[in-house]
């Protein structure tokens, strides 16, 4: 346990010092969520009904350059390695990274959602409700996400592969994410937003235990 | 015996970087480990270490296997690699403090400040690593290795990107850890101050042990640098 | 060291596949009845269906492939891995591309979001994507570990990507493809499914073996055999 909270610091110290790749990480998801808009046109209605759509591809868009950027500082000196040969257990590090991954596209998913409000007129009064799906949307990202940024940060085309891995992998939160924020701004007169809710959690856990499971094989030699 | 191995084999794509190297070090030994570049001193320092695997063969270091053992092999020893196991943007005494934490180490400021002053490192401990040069990196690298308490340390070459003065201090740690009967097996090219601090000897040519005995008996072409391999080795 | 020939096994199963495949085919195509609503259309659900068991079979067998290697460390079950992906993979596709030549005279549109062939598109891009990780990476040994981490991740997705998907699609208009011809069709089917079946895993033997000679490439050979004295060395001197 005191691995896993030692961990913890660690990448959120890291995180803290890299701050200002993660304000740029941030503009480049505020950057896409306007060029959605120039995609749809300035038809009002139409952005926002999509205005969770553009949300969360925006956030999965940024998401991966994150999730990169996580495995830099392991990378650069061998610090992982470092780790492992002090011992540190493997989980307590990739439960300690993708925490801290899913603190920060919780950060930047609720930074982007003042973005909806002000380019999409989306806008949602059940914020806590919202805040919940975006925590459960982050961790569902964070766990796959932490592991294939692991594998990805040791090969070449780093860039290429992570997106190309993640994606497909997490088809099931950008839908269940997308109708979730959908329900909050647009109205849920069936009472659905429970169940997309319940996805997300089924999706989390499943990947937080695959992911703890194999971390150690994709990083030892 | 500190160090055991038996056939240890090691591949790289087509080439085999260490084949079927086997040899002893008693506890408190301090080995010198030499050879030309791309002789495998690395990698032999690394499987031993276990930060890789052997493909073949086996090793115990302290009577642990090294393959069914690693968690207690990587409790009694350290390596100093090439590569610093340093976070860059953490300051010193932060990577020093993280050590400290996943070791139950005494993590007190005071204690790691007291760390650094024994590489020389104090004066630069609330910098980030990003600011240091490479021999700086070294000295971290050398007083993280120390934090360890190992009983068994491998070295990489830890003279290099050191200054004169760097090179006392990594004398001293030699010393040290020969008082404290740590096993020492240190890879270096510098032969002639090696083998005045060191008893025992191996010495690796692409890939095989081609010597193993006390430093006194090594071969003359060694210490020079020589043709020694023409020695029919 | 010369390669002993290896008996031609592989190549029968793929032309007694093939043929069955064509006699299941012709069947179907030619000779049984049309369907009463759909007409000529539902013809391709002799080899639709078929397809659709076929490509989930071989993912599955991956599956297996990638666990067993974790387990085992055994190359062949690299091989066979690398093997299965490529065979699974391209069922899929092709299960995708018959999905939208039914569509098309059906609905009007080429692509419905029908629950299950849109999992398999994304199946296509899940696996095809470990294809893509195999060829950046080039020490073998991380090759397959990462291969086999990321196939059994992605296997335990399916399920998760069904369900989100038919969630997502039933809250519009329903339009899915039968799911199968009626009773009185089952034979073409069924000799088209172990046609298919045989042509799959003959194929998939033979590209393990290419695998396989690949990874001899790539490897050094075992070390030969040396004489004892030269090949350990103990510390002189006494006391040790």
């Amino acid at each position: 346990m005191t691995a896993l909270v030692a961990m913890l610091r660690k990448d959120l110290l890291l995180q803290w010092r890299g701050r200002a790749q993660i304000v740029a990480i941030f503009a480049f998801g505020a950057a896409t969520l306007l060029l959605f808009s120039f995609a749809i046109g300035p038809d009002s209605v139409a952005l926002r009904q999509h205005a969770a759509g553009f949300l969360w591809l925006g956030l999965l868009l940024a998401s991966t350059l994150s999730l990169a950027d996580s495995f830099e500082g392991e990378m650069e000196e061998q610090a992982l390695e470092g780790l492992l040969l002090l011992p540190a257990s493997a989980r307590a590090i990739y439960y300690g990274k993708a925490i801290a991954n899913c603190a920060q596209l919780t950060l930047m998913g609720a930074a982007l959602v003042s973005l909806i409000v002000v380019l999409y007129d989306a806008g949602t009064l059940r914020l806590l409700s919202l805040l919940g799906v975006i925590v459960l949307g982050a961790t569902g990202l964070s766990a796959p996400g932490t592991l294939y940024a692991a594998m990805t940060a040791q090969s070449r085309a780093r860039q290429t592969l992570l997106p190309l891995l993640l994606f497909p992998l997490v088809v099931p939160v950008l839908l269940a994410a997308v109708k979730a924020t959908s329900l909050l701004i647009l109205g849920d007169p069936m009472g659905q937003l429970g169940s997309w809710a319940s996805l997300l959690g089924v999706f989390a856990v499943v990947h937080w235990a695959l992911g703890g499971m194999f971390f150690e094989r994709v990083v030892e030699d | 015996m500190a160090v055991s191995a038996a056939g240890l084999g090691r591949r790289h794509g087509r080439r085999w970087v260490l084949a079927e190297v086997g040899f002893e070090l008693p506890e408190g030994a301090l080995a010198m480990l030499s050879g030309r570049n791309g002789s495998g001193k690395s990698t032999l320092l690394r499987v031993l270490a276990t930060a890789i695997r052997a493909d073949v063969g086996t090793a115990h270091v302290l009577g642990y296997d090294l393959r069914l053992d690693r968690e207690e092999v990587r409790r009694n020893t350290a390596l100093l690699g090439h590569r610093a196991h340093l976070y860059e943007r953490l300051t010193a005494l932060e990577n020093l403090a993280l050590a400290a934490r996943l070791l139950d180490g005494d993590g007190r400021r005071a204690a790691l400040l007291d760390r650094l002053e024994e590489v020389g490192l104090v004066d630069r401990a609330d910098d980030a690593v990003q600011t240091f040069s490479t021999g700086m990196r070294q000295r971290l690298a050398l007083a993280r290795v120390l934090q360890q308490e190992a009983r068994v340390v491998f070295l990489d070459e830890p003279y290099g990107h050191l200054d004169p003065q760097g090179f006392l201090l990594v004398d001293a740690v030699l010393r040290r850890l020969r008082a404290r009967r740590c096993t020492v097996l240190m890879a270096t090219h510098l032969l002639e101050r090696a083998r005045m601090l060191c008893d025992r000897g191996l010495i690796l040519d692409e890939g095989r042990l081609v010597f193993a005995g006390a430093t006194a008996e090594m071969p003359e072409g060694a210490v020079t640098g020589g043709a020694w391999f023409a020695e029919g080795a | 060291m010369p390669q002993p020939t290896q008996r031609p096994v592989p190549q029968a199963i793929v032309a007694l596949g093939a043929a069955l495949l064509c006699i299941g085919s012709y069947w179907g195509l030619a000779k049984a009845p049309a369907e009463v609503f759909m007409g000529d259309v539902q013809r391709i659900m002799y080899v639709h269906v078929p397809t659709a068991w076929n490509a989930m079979l071989a993912l599955t067998y991956a599956f297996i492939c990638a666990v067993s290697f974790l387990f085992t460390n055994s190359w062949k079950w690299d091989n066979r891995l690398e093997a299965a992906l490529e065979v699974g993979v391209v069922l899929s596709l092709l299960l995708c591309t018959q999905g939208a030549i039914w569509a098309k005279p059906t609905w009007g549109v080429w692509w419905d979001w029908d629950p299950r062939l849109t999992t398999t598109a994304v199946l296509v891009f899940a696996f095809g994507g470990i294809l893509a990780l195999r060829t950046f990476v080039d020490d073998p040994m991380k090759r397959a570990v990462w291969s086999a981490v990321a196939c059994i991740v992605a296997f335990a997705d399916v399920p998760l990507v069904y369900f989100s998907v038919k969630w997502w699609n039933s809250l519009h208009q329903a339009q899915s493809t039968p799911e199968t011809v009626s009773k009185a069709f089952h034979w073409p089917l069924r000799i088209n499914a172990f046609g298919i079946l045989f042509l799959w895993t003959g194929l998939l033997t033979l590209r393990a073996r290419t695998a396989a000679l690949r990874l001899r490439s790539e490897i050094a050979p075992p070390l030969p055999e040396r004489p004892r004295a030269l090949s350990e060395a103990r510390i002189a001197g006494g006391g040790g």
